[in-house]
């Protein structure tokens, strides 16, 4: 799958986007981002407070209990703040 | 039409554009600059560029099922902007003002809680991550 950051979270994890190959057993947003929130260091920090993340999988806004699977294309942002 | 780019845009033509037949009756059209709030010094927007226009595409069919548009118009820009800079249009082009107010109002409310877009500002040493503000998600409840 293909994973997305962007605004601080890009700057936390230090890169905008990366390939990451899905373990059998995270089946949700949540699970994927409580993953890479154990990698520690810039992914800790960027994953410590979820309530502060919004997610998009596939280019649409999701919630953290959306399913995720190996073909997706998944996104972690900051609540939006255009116009 | 929506349009997302660097560069700065005209007002006027887009206006004139959306004026483009007689069933026109009504243009309204909201248009947003970069204020140089507490010496900010300037504004850094990205956004998810696979993602912007599908969910602003979104927005203008559901605008376009609930008032009777004969044209919309969004344009957003991306990059680094300075006080004063335009950053945003929003045109609604209808027979009667009334769908003409509403769908604008609409569409920018639902493009700043929705539309993929961060600001970074930076003022004198120091950068910082816009945050979401409340109101604007009451703002877009309302419809």
């Amino acid at each position: 799958m293909n994973l997305l950051y962007f605004a601080w979270v890009r700057q936390k994890t230090g890169r905008a986007e990366e390939k990451f190959e899905l373990p059998d057993d995270i089946a949700t947003v949540r699970e994927l981002a409580e993953h890479l929130r154990e990698r520690g260091g810039g992914y800790g920090e960027a994953f410590a407070e979820l309530a502060r993340l919004r997610a998009a999988v596939n280019q649409e806004h999701v919630s953290f209990d959306a399913p995720v699977t190996s073909e997706d294309e998944v996104a972690f942002f900051p609540p939006v703040t255009g116009g | 039409m929506i349009r997302i780019q660097p560069e700065d845009f005209d007002a006027g033509a887009e206006i004139a554009r959306l004026n483009a037949s007689t069933d026109v009756g009504a243009v309204a059209t909201f248009t947003g600059h970069v204020r140089a709030d507490d010496g900010l010094i300037a504004l850094t927007l990205e956004h998810y560029p696979a993602m912007t226009e599908r969910e602003i595409a979104r927005h203008v069919a559901e605008a376009e099922e609930r008032w009777p548009l004969l044209g919309v118009t969004i344009i957003h820009r991306v990059g680094r902007l300075v006080p004063g800079d335009r950053i945003v249009f929003v045109g609604v082009a209808s027979s009667h003002r009334q769908a003409a107010f509403e769908a604008c109002e609409f569409l920018m409310d639902y493009l700043k809680i929705h539309a993929p877009f961060w600001k970074q500002e930076e003022r004198a040493g120091a950068t910082r991550w816009v945050e979401a503000k409340s109101a604007d998600e009451k703002a877009a409840r309302r419809w």
